[in-house]
């Protein structure tokens, strides 16, 4: 399905757009992750680390030495890279700063999820990998969250595919930010909604997963973790935050097309940058400040949470063919 | 009131304990405290001695002692009439070697496998520093079948918690059974208090449990009180109920912020963490310690400065209106209700004490059964049936405001005793009287009811001390709230039931 769009449009102009978007990813999502962790300690009353202490926490992981398990597999130094290689992916595959299509490389939804399905499994063989009760606990909690969420991905993107007539991410957020009435339709709220419900999920954060426990038997995300350490534990860390700012920046490009350049000119790439980190900022900031209300689910009702989010995802798509 | 009327002992052979034992339990009394004693030549004692406490709700006192002789050193078990008579037996049999005949759990609880075989570490002649082996495991019950697996979790933790082990055998999600292996914090305590002047016991019984100063001291102090027939003006033991409230206040508002931390919404546990903190910087005004260490000494209790009522009364009403604000919260309420359910049978028969008791139905209050003052008429036992986590959490919510009016209370009456000048100074270190005597204090620390059993010499030095804390009777129950619980939900059962691992281990 993927449009042939810009294809001429020439490689250099391709390879500009994903190293400001990489560029951006890097620097940005460990500020966003910062901001809301501060937004979540100020509202609670607390004075927090500071908007720089995930930036710090990294670049000191990233300088210690990984402590290994005697007898652990190559699954345990791999995983990490691969988290990171296919969130950076993601990162670049994603519309966030242009909406310019990529040449040789498909921005098409079924090859961005295919991409975020990469890391979740290899979050999950990590954690199979420590063969730990908690690693192998924490596993079949995150598969059995993924499986829930990728469908409700593909689904509720496919509904705002529908008006566009192509699953290119890219075609979808530039034709939406062309015609504005499309954004406050009835498919286009229903599957936000339903994509907002997922992104936390996919992510840990609440009220599925609690990403500040310490409590060994509700985690989720952090249960696959435990065992990993110095490098390889920075490693999981950004790969993870990477894949929140890729799903929070499609949504709120989808959401909120603005400022999104339609090319690789550089005062476009330069609007296209500040607007999106604003957004991801002030969104990130919200989704924390929301958390705060929050409470985490009991672990059955997860599910539930996620039909709910895919029936609005199922809803959109059939309202989709009705609208249009 | 001043005191209860001393203990009524029965003597009987092994052969009658049972009997015995029966009748206590028939009259509605419950076992409160196993402690043996080593009888006889001071190196090596020729003899032992068990004696079984019995507390009723009437303050009744009876002690039920059994010689037995240290060469032929058994008892018949008592742990089909009574589950925490199993548990003291297993206690006894792992520090003073005295097997009890027929038990049904014949392994060790307080050694873990790597002690020596045949070492009895509360005998006078045990060796100070045996020789630890490699550790052997601990027996328990493997469930098998088709997709059941073991979680172990612990002793060490990824939180500031104690140390614990948790064996987990788990279908799915759903927790099929739990054993719990406790002891990792055994100290010795009990044999620490040996040789010890009375009044040195003091600080020791303060650091047994760090959360539980007062309840330990005054359950000590007063167990010396009743062995050398010390009377405690009643100023001082209206100052003794003030402090123990004091104690019940922080740890509760602690525990209604951490309940609720562990559904995730922090924001709870944040505000609770600042009133508690309030409440410890009160304490430190009281007592100069803000764990009120050092209020309590032998004949008496002391105060650096009379309570701030306004504090205390701002304190609870902002751990009620916290407390609403969570239970109001639907996702919170889903997580509380129904989780972790000790059924009240189950909760009689295990023998739980404090909060947990209340919440399973059981009217158990050492303030109101065994009472050393009168807390006046606003002083009322706080219970629920429902057994969840939301019953213990809603009695805990309960006894915040209870404990707020007592403290005012006794406030205004400590005042009132001051202020008549009817209370002179003369308790304060006057020469302690010496022994030998044997003494009980009872008191209901903020976990439930506190025992200590003291024994001391013609030199006023301890040659016994036994400590139940309220925790050594109500574990058994955590493993048996579990059944049909998920394992996600098990830190917050566990933190329902909040015991110490410390004042368990001793």
């Amino acid at each position: 399905m993927i449009e042939a769009v810009g294809l001429d449009s020439g490689v250099i102009d391709s390879v500009l757009v994903i190293v400001t978007q990489l560029v951006l990813a890097i620097a940005v999502t460990p500020l966003l992750i910062g901001v809301m962790r501060t937004t979540r300690a100020r509202l609670e009353g607390r004075v927090g680390g500071g908007i720089g202490q995930p930036w710090r926490d990294v670049a000191k992981l990233l300088s210690k030495e990984p402590l290994r398990a005697p007898g652990s597999t190559p699954v345990l130094t791999t995983a990490p890279i691969l988290l990171v290689a296919s969130s950076l992916l993601l990162c670049a595959l994603v519309p966030l700063v242009s909406t310019l299509a990529l040449a040789s490389v498909p921005g098409d939804l079924f090859v961005v999820v295919s991409v975020l399905l990469l890391g979740t499994v290899a979050l999950a063989l990590l954690g199979l990998e420590s063969g730990t009760a908690f690693g192998g606990m924490g596993s079949s909690r995150h598969m059995t969250i993924a499986a829930l969420v990728e469908p409700t991905v593909l689904l509720s993107i496919y509904a705002l595919s529908v008006p566009t007539g192509t699953s290119a991410l890219a075609s979808i957020v530039q034709a939406r930010k062309l015609d504005p009435t499309s954004l406050l339709n009835p498919v286009s709220l229903l599957s936000i909604v339903a994509l907002v419900v997922v992104v936390i999920a996919e992510t840990g954060r609440l009220p599925v997963d609690n990403p500040s426990t310490h409590l060994e038997l509700t985690m989720v995300h952090e249960a696959m973790i435990l065992e990993s350490g110095g490098r390889d534990l920075g490693w999981l860390e950004f790969g993870s935050w990477l894949r929140l700012t890729a799903l929070l920046g499609l949504v709120v490009n989808l959401a909120m097309p603005w400022g999104v350049a339609a090319d690789a000119a550089p005062l476009g790439l330069l609007v296209g940058l500040v607007t999106i980190t604003a957004k991801l900022l002030v969104t990130g900031a919200l989704l924390a400040a929301a958390e705060v209300f929050m409470a985490k689910l009991r672990l059955f009702r997860v599910p539930e949470l996620l039909a709910g989010s895919f029936v609005l995802a199922f809803l959109s798509v059939s309202a989709s063919y009705l609208v249009f | 009131m001043t005191r209860l009327a001393p203990p009524e002992t029965v003597l009987v052979t092994r052969d009658q304990l049972a009997a015995a034992m029966a009748t206590q339990l028939q009259r509605g009394l419950r076992l409160a405290l196993v402690a043996a004693h080593e009888d006889g030549p001071l190196v090596r004692g020729t003899s032992f001695r068990v004696v079984h406490v019995f507390l009723g709700s009437a303050g009744e006192r009876v002690e039920v002692v059994v010689e037995v002789p240290r060469d032929d050193a058994w008892l018949p078990t008592l742990a089909g009439l009574s589950y925490p008579a199993g548990r003291f037996e297993r206690e006894i049999r792992d520090l003073y070697g005295i097997v009890p005949r027929g038990h049904p759990q014949p392994y060790r609880l307080v050694r873990h496998g790597h002690w020596p075989t045949g070492f009895y570490p509360m005998l006078r002649d045990a060796d100070p520093a045996p020789t630890f082996g490699a550790d052997q495991g601990f027996p328990f019950v493997e469930v098998s079948g088709k997709g059941v697996y073991e979680i172990p979790v612990g002793p060490v933790h990824a939180g500031m918690i104690e140390p614990g082990h948790f064996r987990f055998s788990v279908v799915g999600e759903t927790i099929v059974r739990m054993y719990q292996r406790l002891y990792f914090a055994h100290r010795g305590v009990e044999k620490l208090f040996e040789g010890r002047p009375v009044a040195d016991g003091i600080p020791l019984a303060e650091r047994i449990s760090g959360d539980t100063a007062v309840g330990h001291s005054l359950a000590y102090a007063m167990a010396v009180e009743d062995a050398l027939g010390i009377e405690v003006p009643e100023h001082d033991r209206l100052v003794r109920a003030l402090l123990l409230e004091c104690e019940r206040l922080y740890n509760h508002v602690n525990d209604i912020g951490a309940i609720i931390n562990d559904t995730g919404l922090s924001i709870v546990n944040q505000h609770a963490g600042r009133l508690r903190e309030t409440l410890l910087r009160h304490n430190a005004r009281l007592t100069g310690h803000r764990l009120l260490r050092g209020a309590i000494r032998i004949g008496g209790a002391d105060l650096a400065s009379a309570p701030d009522l306004a504090l205390v009364t701002s304190v609870a009403a902002e751990a009620a209106e916290l407390a609403s604000i969570a239970t109001g919260h639907g996702m919170v309420a889903n997580r509380l209700d129904t989780t972790a359910v000790l059924p009240p049978e189950q909760a009689r028969r295990l023998g739980v004490l404090g909060y947990v008791a209340r919440a399973s139905g059981l009217a158990v209050d050492a303030r109101a059964d065994q009472p050393f003052v009168d807390l006046g008429e606003r002083f009322e036992v706080i219970t629920r049936t429902t057994g969840d986590v939301r019953a213990r959490f809603d009695v805990r919510v309960d006894e915040v405001a209870v404990t707020a009016r007592l403290v005012a209370d006794l406030a205004a009456r400590i005042a009132a005793l001051e202020g008549s000048g009817s209370d002179s100074n003369a308790s304060a270190s006057a020469d302690l009287p010496t022994g030998p005597g044997a003494g009980l204090g009872v008191v209901e620390a903020w976990r439930g009811t506190l025992v200590h059993r003291i024994e001391v010499d013609a030199h006023g030095v301890l040659t016994r001390v036994k400590v139940v804390d309220p925790s050594f009777c109500t574990w058994p129950g955590l493993p048996v709230a579990l059944a049909e619980t998920i394992v996600p939900d098990f830190p917050l059962a566990n933190k329902s039931f909040n015991m110490s691992y410390a004042g368990n281990d001793l």
